[in-house]
């Protein structure tokens, strides 16, 4: 079974909720365990909050989330048009935040890594992030 | 949520319902530190009982009191984790700076110690 979903939301906090439910309705289709369901609602959560938070800054802006089923391959992305992150491999690191002053806990990038089978972030700064978040499900 | 003084006990009760990510643990964060100035707190005990979900913001949250009341001398207690939420909390190291427990009872049983 193949199915995809494209969405597009302000970077306002209150639509973080919004999209993680969002993608865990997508998902459902795809049986995944409740387990596995929440480990996709919390990926999606931290990247959906880093656009919100380090995109742009708390400012206005446009988060698209694009999620994908393949079989039993869940894939989504999560763009934004911000300010990019100049240091991917440094922002991939436990506990590092580039917000200490808003207690971020800097654990976001870890909980994806450990949630999901893979992440891959583009970025560059100016050029905004893309985050993609793969997982399979256990058949 | 919804917070509660327990005056005798100079804590403050933190009820989380449904869902702490980055946009309700700013509304935490407000009206505990609103709490934690206003009245004789030096405590929080956080009730988990009825929240299915947390993220990394709520990790920050927590990690944010924690710092504050430890400068008051007092100390941090939650109660009634899931499963889903302890394994953020060990992945991010703070159930061994927080003290968790499964209930009130034994929340306010830490608190006196």
């Amino acid at each position: 079974m193949e199915n995809r979903m494209s969405l597009e939301f302000d970077a306002k906090s209150e639509n973080e909720s919004f999209a993680r439910m969002t993608a865990a309705a997508f998902v459902a289709s795809a049986n995944p365990t409740a387990p596995e369901l929440a480990e996709i609602k919390t990926a999606v959560s931290e990247a959906v909050t880093n656009a919100i938070i380090h995109g742009y800054e708390n400012s206005e802006g446009i988060v698209k989330m694009e999620g994908k089923i393949s079989g039993k391959m869940i894939e989504f992305t999560v763009t934004d048009e911000g300010w990019g992150i100049e240091d991917v491999e440094k922002a991939r690191m436990p506990l590092y935040t580039g917000k200490p002053e808003l207690e971020r806990s800097g654990m976001g990038f870890s909980i994806m890594e450990s949630f999901m089978d893979n992440v891959e972030i583009e970025s560059a700064p100016g050029m905004g992030t893309r985050i993609r978040l793969v997982k399979n499900l256990e058949i | 949520m919804e917070v509660r003084l327990l005056g005798e006990k100079r804590a403050l009760l933190v009820h989380l319902f449904g869902e702490l990510d980055h946009h309700t643990a700013g509304e935490v964060k407000e009206e505990a530190d609103r709490m934690l100035r206003s009245t004789n707190a030096v405590s929080i005990i956080f009730d988990f009982t009825q929240l299915s979900f947390m993220d990394s913001s709520g990790i920050g949250m927590i990690m944010g009191r924690y710092k504050k009341v430890r400068t008051l001398g007092g100390k941090v207690v939650a109660y009634g984790v899931n499963a889903q939420i302890m394994r953020i909390m060990e992945m991010s190291g703070i159930d061994k700076i927080i003290k968790l427990t499964t209930d009130y009872d034994r929340a306010l049983r830490i608190l006196e110690k």
